[in-house]
């Protein structure tokens, strides 16, 4: 085992020779992939990438801050929403149509997150199963906006060298960000910010008595996770090309919900993990498409009941057996 | 004046049904504090199973209903036994990740069973055929509906304030420890309560099935706006429950003539969110006070 000693060597992510090397390893796959991989795995490895940053902002909430949302489809579905208007009504460029496109869903996250306040536990998921299904059905009803049942053409992104097709371009931006933002959560979790989630997730009273800030910490951490849905709908916009409200229906909130639970709750990479599983999986059955929603079904019933801290959670165990074997 | 009527009778025929939903979502989180995301997948498999029974097999209506309500009754215990009882240890969020999985297995086995087209539920009862009282219109199917929902709202409270288990599921609602102190089973009671809500359930969808056709997802809407009656009526009471129901059917009905069909689901759910924020305890529910 390793001692560490002075406050710095504590504040690496990324600690010892053996560590770098994976990460570099990591990081050159990532770089290389559309180079030595078959074409037709490129469009899931973009949708992983989108999952993943959804995934990573729901676990701010929900894992850090102990918020359940069963609604970060609307906040996805805003972002779609959001970065596709902007370029094709006012022909806002990517770079600034998607931060303002999470920006814009970061707005609702705070306007779910002071209601917010008022409620815990089973109440909080009943108003955020709400607010979903609300902006699913605004988005289905509201044809000016949202071009109805008939969806809304996504306009491409124009970026970066000739030589590589639109969805090699994707999937640059989409892991960049996805790395950028995962790198980010990973930071905030240890930050004061981070600390200051947790503890109103473990008690909020506790938290407040020592100082922690609950209207603000609370709506922060709305705001933060549907900052993160809002990019990852902006992207997820740029991967369909075709936008309708179907793809930000209840069942997609359940999904990234899973996601998370499946992973591991509270943890950074159990969120990439999860959706990384999740996307994946029903690719690998797609001859068993009909039972795929047993399959989830079961799966994360069987999370729950043996191994609550999901597969990260369970990847750590087993980490942890092997440093100290033989004791 | 003759438009208000209608609305108003209409909206009160689907708000019994509303609150028949929110009856059986109450009725499990009164007593376990679980949040059931599978009572509409529950409902749904009753509507199958009576379907099967009365269409492909031909048997007749009662008996159909009568083994539908009891096998729905059965998978809600057994799904108590199996997965609620290991996982009793589980924080909230627990709780509702498992009712979501069940969620997902019942609707899923459902599409696979029973494929996912839409199928017709023949009911003895007319929608186009009723009764005119003063130029409302009141259809057989639904004034049958409505009574059938009445009768076993009224059975239930009868259930649970005048039998002695009835007695035994609020002194378990109460205080779990105090309950199995003095003896009560509180793990037959759970899942008799489980089983209750299932037929409940599986009631609601054979009564929903008439109007709405069967599909694997028919229950979503129904089990949504149940959801919300039982919100605005108060979680933990089951007239506020019934309650709920008719204030949501009626303000959907009303909201739907006057203002806008299109919205007519959106409205349930800013229904919500203005009574989580106003009076999250809801109309009838008891204030909750936490101990730190």
């Amino acid at each position: 085992m390793e001692l560490r000693q002075r406050y710095e060597e504590d504040l690496f992510l990324v600690r010892g020779a053996a560590a770098w090397l994976a990460t570099a390893a990591l990081l050159a796959a990532l770089a290389f992939f559309p180079f030595y991989t078959p074409r037709y795995l490129l469009f899931p490895a973009i949708l992983v990438a989108i999952n993943a940053v959804v995934a990573v902002g729901l676990n701010v909430l929900t894992g850090l801050t102990g918020q359940i949302s069963l609604g970060h489809a609307g906040f996805v579905g805003i972002g779609a929403y959001a970065a596709t208007l902007l370029a094709a009504r006012l022909g806002a460029p990517w770079w600034l149509a998607w931060p303002a496109a999470g920006l814009i869903a970061a707005g609702f996250g705070v306007l779910i997150g002071v209601p917010a306040l008022r409620l815990t536990g089973p109440y909080l998921t009943i108003a955020t199963l709400g607010f979903g299904i609300a902006v699913h059905q605004v988005l289905t009803n509201w044809e000016a906006l949202s071009g109805g049942r008939m969806g809304l053409e996504v306009p491409r992104v124009t970026f970066g060298p000739a030589a590589l097709t639109s969805d090699q371009r994707l999937y640059y931006l989409a892991v960049a960000i996805a790395a950028v933002l995962t790198w980010a959560a990973a930071n905030l979790a240890r930050s004061h910010v981070g600390r200051a989630f947790v503890a109103l997730r473990d008690s909020d009273i506790a938290a407040e008595v020592m100082g922690v800030n609950l209207t603000r910490y609370k709506v922060l951490a709305f705001a933060i996770s549907a900052f993160y849905a809002g990019i990852g709908g902006a992207l997820f916009a740029q991967a369909l090309r075709h936008l309708e409200p179907q793809s930000f229906d209840l069942i997609q909130s359940i999904y990234y919900f899973s996601m998370i639970v499946l992973g591991g709750l509270g943890t950074v990479p159990g969120a990439v993990l999860g959706a990384a599983v999740l996307t994946v999986l029903p690719g690998f059955l797609s001859g068993f498409r009909q039972w795929l929603p047993i399959i989830f079904g079961v799966a994360i019933i069987l999370i729950m009941v043996v191994e609550p801290r999901g597969l990260y959670g369970r990847w750590q165990r087993i980490r942890r057996y092997f440093k100290t074997w033989p004791l | 004046m003759v438009d208000l009527a209608q609305f108003v009778v209409g909206g009160l025929a689907t708000g019994t049904l509303y609150g028949l939903v929110a009856l059986g979502i109450v009725l499990l989180y009164r007593s376990s504090r679980v949040l059931n995301f599978a009572h509409g997948d529950l409902a749904a498999l009753g509507a199958f199973i009576a379907f099967t029974m009365l269409v492909q097999l031909g048997w007749p209506f009662l008996t159909s209903v009568a083994v539908s309500l009891g096998a729905t009754a059965a998978a809600g215990a057994l799904f108590y036994f199996v997965v609620l009882r290991p996982v009793k240890e589980a924080t909230l969020l627990g709780r509702i990740v498992v009712t979501l999985g069940l969620a997902l297995v019942l609707s899923g086995a459902i599409t696979l069973l029973w494929g996912a087209d839409t199928k017709v539920f023949p009911f003895p009862l007319s929608e186009l055929r009723g009764y005119r009282l003063g130029g409302v219109f009141v259809s057989h199917l639904r004034l049958g509906l409505s009574a059938a929902g009445l009768a076993l709202m009224g059975a239930l409270y009868l259930l649970v304030q005048r039998t002695r288990v009835g007695l035994a599921m609020r002194a378990v609602s109460q205080d779990l420890v105090a309950a199995q102190a003095l003896g009560i089973p509180a793990r037959r009671i759970f899942a008799l309560t489980w089983g209750l809500a299932g037929a409940l359930g599986a009631a609601a969808g054979i009564l929903t099935a008439p109007v709405t056709l069967l599909t694997p997802f028919m229950m979503l809407d129904p089990f949504l706006k149940g959801f919300a009656a039982a919100v605005l009526g108060g979680m933990d009471s089951m007239p506020g429950a019934v309650l709920g129901g008719w204030l949501l059917g009626m303000a959907e009905s009303l909201f739907a003539g006057y203002v806008s069909v299109k919205f007519k689901t959106t409205l349930a759910f800013v229904i919500i969110i203005l009574m989580l924020m106003v009076r999250p305890e809801g109309l009838l529910g008891r204030e909750f006070h936490r101990r730190v």
